[in-house]
């Protein structure tokens, strides 16, 4: 065990867990920001699978990590619109159509990738930047300041999404639609326009994180995301419906998971114990929860569609 | 209960219970027709492009001799489904199936015993069950493995190589056995650290033990089974070396493999298949290794490996000379 | 859309009947985008389409095979229709079918030598227990600590595959793997423990009759008995609940531990009626439970949360999946096609749920009840 606790082990977990807390961080900002509007979305995971793919077959045909993002955005964004679509619009029930979603996402992206790549070669993303200066303190430099772009990019979102939230009209606007829509409504709000807003920006940003994930691991293989879009749901009940909150989940649940594994690289846990140490983040995410003891409420009409007149 | 709402339902089912059993009914019956050709079918529980596990059997077959027809399920990496198309191989006639992955065991062992007319292939395993009509096939990997653990060990700067597996089975526990007996043989010096990531499928994980290594000094890495591609791009991205085995991945990095152990499994299926055309439906246990040609090491010229080339054909020779004990 | 297709429908096929086929249309068209996707992958769709269908529905041992597949995606509609009732979104329904499988294997694993009449009923039993325990953590956790259910359930699944791994991997190993082969899985399981096969030559098993009859009993559950007028009226409303005096916590609690009874006796199932008479793992909780935790969800909201109507619902789906694999045979398209069209006819049936309501409404008969529309989610 004092193998683990060395430096440049703990250094290690750090900077791991902070890289593998980013796609869960990017799509639970996004489920945030739709959930606060009243909008769940149980088809993170489906969407991500897509932006992975995408942005892993374009990285592959281009070369370009930039492209590949964009695309994984833009894969986002258009299912954000098909969701928007079904659930706004046709008023369809948001939890059964989110599944709906996630098998589509799984089912498309793996007949995609096999009928599409024949050999799955791996990719080059953007390489770590390091931040002038900050980069340059021993140790807190190497968890914190040597990342990929992408890694800032998510952690930088978390202000703007908390400012997007609390501090405009917009968000004023989310928030209001997400408590009572009628009332929103009765105050020329569009409820509609409010929710179908909030969904592009919660598929977009999922459509990243599945980028981020493909460009972070190099490679894409069937159910790459392996689940992690749920967890991700999970986190922003676990955040209370607050960026802030989410990034804490994400983070918890990526040093625990960066933990688990150190221990394992180190021989500390092997074979069968192993599995039983796999289960810590999950047990832990649960547990810090029932301490936390949060009864905080939801956004009250969330998953209820909206019907002007009922 | 006989309400509105469940008439639709009634309605629903309806129609779709007749559009179900008019096709089924338009649909042609197979008959288990015996039409002289030879027919294989293999079912495997990843990709047939996944450059690891499931590659090498495809491969394989499609090397074989004498073979007419060849049917492939792959991605069954629920096993009872696998289960199901064994079975489903079987009753259509088919003359050899081969399962390819040692969670079917179980489930073969009870299908075998219904069809004893046709032949069945079982990797990675040396089991037959007792049954005439089952084959096992296996590979030393632990031969490639020593071979390319004392390669590595001569090679790293470092002092410090990382090894990201599965779970602990089959030929993967016996390539990795075999590495870290290499690596000890050539230089104990060296520090081997190996991670068994307990899932065949989670590339993620994989990805994650690889900067694990990482992170801990390794320079050079290794793996096996069909999650390690995404262990071999964080390799690629840290400049680490790699050693791969199963099928030949220097495509994964022109600049960064430096060899891969390669199975040819059709050394052993040519054998099983020349066995069931002569009515010798199994029965016994099929090893592939250096010596038979079912194991060869594939050197990736694109990558100066100096000394340890030497050191590692020469290991081969001995192996094949049966002058080296891996330890496995 | 409805205002287009309800007229034209209306036209075709009589007032009565156009509320019906909104559905049936829906399904159709969903097939139609799957049929384009097949061609622009150059198959022939109508080939494919009939591959599937004779796979899934062709002979008798293809429904045989499809009633296994839908066997567990019945229960665990079963379960969520109990639960979505009681306005509880229970998403452990993989951690519960694992809960169950490891229960009812270590019963057969305890207890051999039974007679079988004895031995079945028993693992079955351990099947439901542990599910029950499974879901009855996370509804204890939301009744008493305001713990959101799908963020348990969810952490849940994680723990129980894990937990699966390591007992698979230690405790309840084969001996015989232990020492030679280190394959992560059980000895075979006493053939008592093995559930019977019904008569007709098939792989159906008497698993299959008693997820038809866990159809019923939740049926008299939810609409024959106390407990379930109280699960239905939490989930209408908590708050009117308990104002009228009922256990809301308790029966939340009910509610999911039910539900993953159902689920458990699914993973119990599906162990000892296995080709492998043993529990094997591959690591994942999927390559067990083929998403059975999810699809169950889909199957029971198409069977319009009721136990019975979830029948037909998890038969579609259960050919759907089966069927995928003669599909993909036939004109080398991945059976991952068919995972995207089950996600396609979800979407569009459920797109057209305010359609046929539309419908329904416009042509001038009275509004349905709400029962099984909108899940409301409350803490």
């Amino acid at each position: 065990m004092t193998d683990f606790f060395t430096m440049a082990s703990l250094v290690f977990v750090v900077g791991s867990g902070i890289r593998l807390a980013t796609p869960f961080l990017l799509a639970g900002l996004g489920e945030t920001i739709g959930q606060r509007s009243g909008v769940l979305n149980l088809g993170v995971d489906g969407v991500m699978l897509l932006g992975a793919f995408g942005a892993y077959w374009t990285i592959l045909e281009t070369g370009s990590p930039v492209a590949g993002v964009l695309v994984g955005l833009a894969v986002g964004l258009v299912m954000g619109i098909v969701y928007g679509v079904v659930t706004v619009t046709l008023r369809a029930q948001q939890g059964v159509s989110g599944i709906g979603i996630f098998l589509f996402g799984l089912g498309m992206s793996d007949l995609l990738f096999q009928k599409k790549v024949g050999t799955p070669l791996p990719i080059r993303g953007f390489a770590d930047w390091h931040v002038p200066v900050l980069s340059d303190i021993p140790k807190v430099g190497e968890m914190f300041f040597q990342h990929s772009v992408l890694v800032y990019l998510a952690f930088l979102l978390v202000p703007v999404v908390a400012f997007l939230l609390n501090r405009t009209t917009f968000g004023l606007n989310v928030r209001a639609v997400g408590e009572n829509p009628a009332a929103a409504d009765s105050l020329g709000v569009s409820v509609a326009r409010v929710r179908y807003t909030t969904i592009l920006l919660a598929n977009g940003l999922a459509g990243l994180a599945g980028a981020v994930l493909a460009i972070e691991l190099g490679i894409f293989q069937q159910n790459l995301t392996n689940g992690q879009g749920f967890i991700a749901i999970a986190l922003v009940y676990f955040g209370a419906w607050r960026p802030v909150g989410v990034m804490g989940g994400a983070l918890l649940f990526g040093m625990v998971s960066a933990t688990v594994l150190q221990w394992k690289t180190l021989g500390l846990v092997s074979g069968a114990t192993s599995s039983l140490t796999a289960m810590a983040p999950a047990v832990l995410t649960i547990v810090a929860l029932v301490v936390i003891s949060r009864t905080v409420g939801q956004p009250a009409a969330l998953t209820r569609p909206f019907d002007r007149g009922r | 209960m006989y309400t509105r709402r469940n008439r639709k339902w009634l309605g629903l089912t309806a129609m779709l219970a007749v559009l179900a059993f008019v096709a089924g009914a338009c649909g042609s019956d197979e008959e288990a027709a015996d039409d002289g050709l030879f027919k294989i079918a293999v079912v495997a529980p990843s990709a047939s492009n996944d450059l690891a596990f499931t590659q090498s059997i495809v491969d394989a077959v499609h090397a074989l001799d004498g073979v007419d027809a060849i049917d492939i399920t792959d991605g069954t990496f629920i096993v009872d489904d696998a289960a199901a198309a064994v079975r489903g191989y079987a009753k259509d006639g088919y003359d050899l199936v081969i399962a390819h992955g040692s969670q079917y065991g179980g489930s073969l062992q009870e299908i075998a015993g219904d069809f004893p007319d046709t032949a069945f292939a079982w990797g990675t395993s040396n089991d037959t069950f007792g049954l005439d009509n089952v084959s096992a096939y296996t590979a030393a990997s632990d031969q490639g493995g020593y071979v390319m653990g004392a390669m590595a060990a001569a090679m790293t700067s470092s002092g410090v190589i990382g090894v990201i597996g599965p779970i602990a089975v089959g030929d993967a526990k016996l390539y990795v056995d075999g590495f870290v007996n290499g690596a000890a043989a050539q230089d104990p010096g060296v520090t081997v650290n190996v991670n068994y990531i307990e899932s065949f499928s989670d590339v993620a994980l994989a990805a994650e033990a690889a900067e694990g290594h990482i992170a801990n000094g390794a320079d050079i890495l290794t793996g096996t089974a069909q999650m390690v591609v995404g262990a071999t791009g964080v390799a690629a991205e840290n400049g680490a070396r790699w050693f791969g085995t199963q099928s030949n991945q220097t495509s994964l990095g022109e600049d960064m493999v430096v060899a891969s152990q390669v199975y040819k499994w059709e050394k052993a299926l040519q054998g099983i298949v020349n066995g069931v055309k002569n009515g010798d439906l199994g029965g016994n246990s099929h090893t592939i290794n250096l010596e038979n040609g079912g194991i060869v090491i594939e050197f990736n010229d694109g990558v100066d490996a100096g000394d340890a080339r030497a050191i590692g054909e020469g290991l081969i020779a001995d192996i094949k000379a049966r002058m080296v004990d891996t330890g496995a | 859309m409805g205002d287009w297709l309800r007229p034209r429908l209306a036209r075709i096929a009589g007032p009565r009947l156009a509320g019906p086929l909104v559905p049936v249309v829906a399904v159709m068209a969903a097939f139609l985008v799957g049929g384009v996707m097949l061609l622009m992958l150059g198959a022939n769709p109508i080939e494919g389409y009939g591959a599937l269908l004779d796979g899934a529905f062709g002979d008798a041992d293809a429904l045989a095979d499809t009633a296994l597949k839908s066997m567990p995606l019945l229960l665990v509609g079963i379960g969520i229709c109990i639960a979505f009732r009681a306005s509880v979104i229970n998403i452990g329904g993989e951690g519960q079918m694992i809960a169950g499988a490891i229960v009812s294997t270590l019963v057969a694993l305890g207890l051999p030598d039974l007679p079988r009449v004895l031995l079945v009923p028993l693992v079955l039993l351990g099947g439901l227990v542990g599910g029950a325990i499974w879901g009855a953590i996370p509804g204890a956790l939301k009744a008493y600590s305001g713990v959101n259910e799908i963020l348990s359930t969810i952490m849940l699944n994680i723990v129980a595959v894990q937990l699966m791994n390591f007992l698979l991997r230690d405790m309840i190993m084969d001996p015989y793997e232990k020492a030679y082969g280190r394959i992560p899985q059980t000895q075979r399981l006493s053939d008592n423990s093995h559930l019977p096969a019904l008569p007709g030559g098939t792989r159906l098993h008497i698993g299959v009759l008693v997820a038809l009859a866990m159809a019923v009993l939740a049926w008299v559950l939810l609409w024959r008995t106390s407990l379930g007028f109280r699960l239905r009226a939490v989930g209408h409303s908590s708050a009117a609940a308990r104002y009228a005096g009922m256990p809301v916590k308790r029966t939340i609690v009910a509610a999911l531990t039910f539900s993953g009874a159902m689920c458990g006796l699914a993973g119990a199932i599906l162990v000892f009626g296995s080709e492998s008479h043993r529990f094997v793992t591959d690591g994942s909780s999927v390559g067990f439970t083929g998403s059975a935790g999810f699809n169950g969800i889909v199957t029971a909201l198409l069977g319009g949360l009721h136990p019975l109507w979830t029948i037909p619902s998890s038969f579609f789906f259960g050919g759907l999946l089966f069927g995928a694999n003669a599909m993909q045979r036939a004109v080398q398209v991945p059976a991952a096609l068919i995972v995207a069209l089950n996600g396609l006819v979800v979407v569009f049936v459920v797109s057209s749920d305010r359609l046929r309501r539309a419908v329904g409404e416009s042509l001038g008969r009275e509004r349905e009840s709400s029962a099984g529309g909108d899940v409301e989610a409350r803490s």
